[in-house]
């Protein structure tokens, strides 16, 4: 036992983990221990990827490649690949991942059981729309095949199934042409949401990546900056140095708090504001910007911190957002980051995958007295909007908030393996 | 130099020794010969290899037994006699529980597999890397071999062992083409540690164990410590009185 923690430092309970090398040897470490669920680099923020005082799968271990097609982009690797490890191996050779989060530093098959996004989705969907083929393996020993054309009901509950169908033990990724490590980037300030939806609407067709910040403080007519980026030919002789700063220790009290959260913003928007314009830059700073500081959620101090994320509809999905500004302001709470980016009409794979047509917000909140109080408000005017929660920022929706958000859960429950279970599925699907 | 390295590796299925081959085959044309008791396991990783390689890359598994001595000199032999050799890194070795080597048989294997075949397998390529005057052996022993501590005197004998060996080596190859390279990782994160970690250690990653270890290599510097802070730590543990010492539960 020793232990564990998701990236939001909420809890850390002992789980008892099992260490995953051989992924020939998968069925024999799960049978006979179950319940519990698979753990990889732990940057689900919430409970998703805990299982407090049982087993924990833990496929860091499984980081092999096994096969890659030079002249089709196709890649088959263990589960527990690390997708900075697949981009700074594959850039140089003119390929790259088509779909990475925020973090590049996440597991392959975390980001098939979150089916997670990018900057780019009204580009390229999400993860599960490049994931060619995934071997499954159940927690009686069974080991299954599956893909969009094989086993394809089994396939789209996995994607984005939270870890629930059986442990993801290794999957193929068509991967893309990349013209090399450098984008063509632009910051944009801008002010009011009205401004957001214009420049969204304006990038879709030449910019691949967008997204934007803003200044959580500033209420309905909110402030931010617009972020934009795409492919570049060539860096212009430009030099990358990757630096990996960590922050060493937990501050005792969260860094980010109520006394200089106007002032964080209000600075960062200023930094953000003096450069403006186009410019060449190397992929990781743009597109990761936090991964160049490890460990950057000690920041919130030994209490830990939750990110709340939803997407609302298109319709009425401006008004919605307005709203949840405007109770954030009030409230006092929210962060530095603070993201809000439109998605694609593109449908994503997965029976729970998160994304849907529309507007999401992310923020996170250092874990504080009053949030929960204020997460309340926001999930009653994201309920009203038609909109969701994403499992793999959560920590603490109410049950029929999922059901809610989820429709097609009943769908999704008989492919689920009985072996497996989490915080995160106790609290939402009651097993 | 020439442009493709040629490295021989014993226990490449010891996780530190896998991430130097992934750093090796990332930077460069490498014809790597990986020599493990396990055949599945050693195929997995030279499949890897190969991938994250590319077409400048080749890999050979070679099966062996570790404790035979013939076994030993057929790998040498064999090896040095399908090419030039510029590294050969031997990396296996079994992280035995002090409580454990009170039964004798278990103590004896600990020391054959983490002194006596790692010596055998180093002399066994001493004499063809004299012939060529040419190529590094680097031997990982530990943090652990610097000072001995009830928590894993037979592990620590073993290696400090091996210090003594690649000592005697260096000394034996000073002012020639070949070099001795003796590695010292401190607690690393890899599954041999497990146990470890469970205990709550502080341990160092393991790829950046493995960058410190290939640039130590290519530096050809006699010991190097990985992560380098272990330098300073073992320098002030080796230098403690043994009155303070024996007072202390490290």
């Amino acid at each position: 036992m020793r232990p564990v923690s998701s990236w939001g430092r909420l809890s850390a309970a002992p789980h008892d983990v099992v260490e995953l090398a051989d992924r020939d040897g998968v069925g024999a470490a799960l049978t006979g221990r179950a319940p519990g669920i698979a753990y990889g680099m732990g940057r689900s923020y919430g409970d998703e990827c805990l299982n407090p005082d049982g087993p924990l799968w833990s496929t860091r271990g499984l980081d092999r490649l096994i096969a890659f097609d030079d002249a089709t982009g196709r890649l088959r690797c263990e589960a527990g690949v690390v997708l900075r490890d697949i981009q700074r191996l594959m850039i140089p050779r003119g390929w790259s991942l088509p779909v990475v989060p925020g973090t590049q530093i996440a597991t392959v098959g975390g980001a098939i059981a979150n089916d997670v996004h990018g900057k780019n989705h009204h580009a390229a969907g999400t993860f599960g729309d490049h994931v060619t083929a995934l071997r499954l393996v159940r927690t009686t020993g069974e080991t299954i095949d599956c893909g969009p054309d094989k086993e394809a009901g089994r396939f789209a509950a996995t994607v984005g199934g939270m870890g629930l169908t059986g442990l993801i033990a290794e999957a193929e990724l068509q991967l893309k042409r990349t013209p090399g490590p450098w984008l063509t980037t632009e910051i944009v300030p801008f002010a009011g949401l009205d401004a957001f939806f214009r420049l969204s609407e304006d990038s879709v067709a030449d910019w691949e990546h967008t997204v934007s910040w803003i200044d959580c403080t500033s209420g309905i007519e909110v402030r931010g900056l617009f972020l934009r980026a795409r492919p570049a030919a060539d860096g212009g002789g430009r030099r990358h140095r990757t630096r990996d700063r960590a922050v060493p220790f937990t501050p005792p009290v969260s860094v980010v708090n109520r006394l200089n959260l106007r002032s964080l913003n209000a600075a960062y928007y200023e930094l953000g504001r003096r450069k403006p314009g186009v410019r060449i830059e190397h992929y990781e700073p743009f597109l990761y910007p936090l991964d160049g500081i490890g460990a950057w959620n000690r920041l919130y101090g030994p209490r830990g911190f939750y990110q709340y994320q939803c997407v609302v509809p298109f319709e009425p999905g401006p008004q919605a957002i307005r709203d949840m500004l405007g109770a954030i302001a009030e409230a006092r709470e929210g962060s530095i980051l603070a993201v809000l980016k439109t998605f694609g009409e593109r449908r994503p794979p997965g029976l729970l995958s998160f994304v849907q047509p529309g507007i999401t917000l992310a923020l996170d909140f250092r874990n504080s007295p009053g949030v929960l109080g204020l997460f309340e408000r926001l999930d009653a005017i994201v309920r009203a909007a038609g909109g969701r929660l994403y499992p793999a920022k959560d920590a603490r929706m109410p049950r029929e908030m999922f059901e809610a958000g989820y429709p097609r859960l009943p769908e999704f429950l008989p492919y689920r393996d009985p072996g497996m279970s989490s915080a995160m599925s106790r609290r939402l699907m009651g097993s | 130099m020439q442009d493709r390295t040629r490295i021989v590796v014993i226990g490449a299925t010891a996780a530190i020794a896998e991430h130097c081959c992934r750093l090796w085959v990332q930077r460069g044309p490498t014809d790597l010969v990986l020599v493990a008791r396990d055949a599945a396991k050693a195929e997995r990783i030279a499949t890897d290899l190969r991938v994250r390689g590319g077409a400048g890359t080749s890999v050979e598994v070679m099966i062996a037994n570790f404790l035979d001595t013939a076994d030993i000199v057929r790998v040498a032999d064999a090896t040095a006699a399908a090419g030039r050799i510029d590294v050969v890194m031997i990396a296996h070795g079994v992280l035995t529980r002090q409580e454990n080597c009170s039964d004798i048989a278990a103590c004896r294997e600990s020391l054959e597999v983490n002194a006596v075949s790692p010596a055998l397998f180093a002399e066994a390529f001493a004499g063809h890397f004299a012939r060529a005057d040419h190529g590094t052996i680097a031997i990982i022993g530990s943090v652990a071999g610097d000072r001995g501590r009830k928590a894993n005197y037979t592990y620590g004998a073993a290696k400090g062992f091996l210090a003594r060996y690649a000592e005697g080596m260096e000394h034996r190859f000073a002012g020639t083409g070949v070099a001795v390279v003796l590695l010292k990782p401190g607690p690393t994160d890899t599954p041999m540690a497990a146990e470890n970690k469970a205990n709550g250690r502080r341990l160092a990653a393991v790829e950046d164990v493995a960058r410190t270890i290939v640039r130590g290599i290519d530096a050809r510097k006699a010991v190097v410590y990985a992560p380098p802070i272990w330098q300073l730590v073992m320098l002030i543990v080796r230098h403690l009185p043994r009155f303070v010492f024996n007072r202390l539960s490290i």
